[in-house]
């Protein structure tokens, strides 16, 4: 991670970080759900300086075939940051990271959605980071769940996702940039609110162990409000038709 | 769209992890059980029946189920089936078996080509969902000439309506021959204004799929426009 530039304060003595904000706040959060026309569901989150948009297809037929499963659908997701998202110019393509990222939010979104109803087929999820800020990984799960959702695939819950970290000895929650380069450690968690199941933990950095505990505590009760703003997000999307909706006598029996 | 406060409740919009109810009623499509509660599993509206509960999806790719009318396409020969494509995940062979014609090995193309329209059923889905189709019922056909269009297959049974009252109304008001596929596709044919007006029709069902009285709404625009062009 490098050294603490001496004259940085990451945190002031009011206890305020380089933003302004206290330990336990949040970055502003944005979710819009349905905001690509050609894509089975998608959604754009806006987090602090973080810009992310998701899309799925599918469930659709599995390309190449061998990867298929007879019992399941595969969840097959691509995170990719933008050429422009960062501050010198990201080298397009795939990389370490972007491998690493994309096989952990399959994963955690593997955990919540009905797999076993769609056998040999691949829900497709991309996530593009158009602009970053540090926390991309959590933006793009938070984004990805949304996009699953409005594309209707079955999922037992939503996966909200924030991470916590620790700067200048302090546990604080949703790390900015400068935190995060400068800080001593970051913990992204993504966490299914119905059932306090965790589906994703990293950590970079280290900490005691009430320090993880305390940062872990803090990244979940973030998370639980990350969920609300998802939930919200898509419900607005159907709000203008909501008070009238489909007659429930046209729903095809034993579907 | 009218907005009226007064009937906000019974259309509820949940999203996947939404508790809809503790008890013990069935947990009906769209929706799964845990620990005696009801979830939503699919972002809908809720829909709660005497004895079960389930959610109405507002969006979601076609799965086949037996006894689907379907309007399919053919995109691959083979010498005793075609592959059809019946815009699910899954693809669907059509055998020689299943066609009203006697096809000899290695025929088949002399009968269907790729890129042709055909209305089938769909007559077995395994558990690993391997699909069967048949086009030996009355009434399924290649379907020649005519236009195709795409709608949401989650808005199939508002573009048939209540005991097909939509549909019926579509077909009497526009004099086109119409055919609805569970599977999303409609197949239209007529004179060409007619179907130029059955296919806004249909796209105005498609956008406003949740408003209520929307047959009156759709008659309404169709007396209007062909009095237009009449």
């Amino acid at each position: 991670m490098g050294g603490t530039p001496t004259d940085l304060k990451l945190i002031d003595e009011n206890g305020r970080r380089i933003d302004g904000r206290l330990p336990e706040e949040m970055r502003p959060l944005k979710i819009e759900a349905g905001v690509l026309k050609r894509a089975d569901g998608s959604a754009y989150v806006e987090w602090g300086n973080n810009k992310v948009m998701a899309a799925v297809y599918g469930p659709r037929e599995c390309h190449p075939r061998h990867l298929q499963n007879p019992e399941r659908a595969l969840v097959q997701c691509h995170y990719n940051m933008a050429s422009f998202s960062v501050d010198d110019r990201k080298r397009p393509g795939p990389d370490r990271r972007s491998h690493e990222i994309s096989k952990i939010i399959s994963e955690a979104l593997t955990n919540v959605v009905f797999t076993e109803y769609f056998p040999r087929t691949s829900i497709d999820v991309y996530i593009e980071v158009l602009q970053a800020n540090a926390g991309t990984r959590c933006a793009g799960l938070t984004a990805a769940s949304v996009a699953l959702a409005d594309a209707g695939v079955p999922m037992r819950d939503l996966v909200a996702s924030c991470a916590a970290g620790k700067v200048a000895d302090t546990v604080v929650v949703d790390l900015n940039k400068e935190e995060d380069n400068f800080g001593n450690a970051d913990i992204p968690v993504g966490y299914v609110p119905r059932t306090g199941e965790i589906v994703l933990l990293q950590m970079d950095g280290d900490l005691s162990q009430e320090q993880f505990e305390k940062g872990l505590g803090m990244a979940v009760e973030a998370c639980k409000k990350v969920s609300v703003l998802q939930r919200d997000a898509l419900k607005r999307r159907y709000a203008a038709k909501a008070d009238e909706g489909a007659e429930p006598t046209e729903i095809r029996e034993g579907a | 769209m009218q907005t009226s406060d007064s009937k906000e409740s019974p259309r509820e919009i949940v999203v996947p992890g939404d508790l809809l109810a503790i008890s013990s009623k069935n947990a009906g499509p769209g929706t799964y059980s845990e620990g005696g509660k009801i979830f939503a599993s699919q972002l809908g509206i809720k829909h709660v029946r005497p004895d079960s509960i389930s959610v109405v999806p507002l969006a979601g790719q076609y799965i086949p189920y037996r006894g689907d009318l379907v309007v399919g396409k053919i995109v691959d020969i083979g010498a005793s089936n075609w592959l059809v494509d019946i815009n699910s995940p899954y693809p669907a062979p059509l055998h020689v078996n299943e066609v009203p014609w006697r096809v000899e090995f290695g025929e088949t193309g002399r009968f269907m080509s790729i890129g042709d329209i055909v209305l089938i059923k769909v007559v077995g889905v395994d558990e690993r969902k391997r699909i069967q189709v048949s086009m030996q019922e009355h009434g399924l056909r290649k379907l020649s000439g005519g236009m195709v269009i795409e709608v949401s297959p989650s808005k199939v049974p508002r573009v048939i309506g209540k005991n097909g009252s939509m549909i019926q109304m579509l077909k009497n008001e526009t004099g086109c021959r119409i055919y609805v596929g569970q599977n999303g596709r409609i197949w239209v044919d007529g004179e060409l204004d007619n179907i130029v007006l059955a296919v806004k029709a249909i796209r105005m069902i498609e956008d406003e799929a949740h408003s209520l009285g929307l047959t009156e709404k759709v008659k309404q625009f169709l007396e209007q426009n062909s009095r237009r062009g009449a």
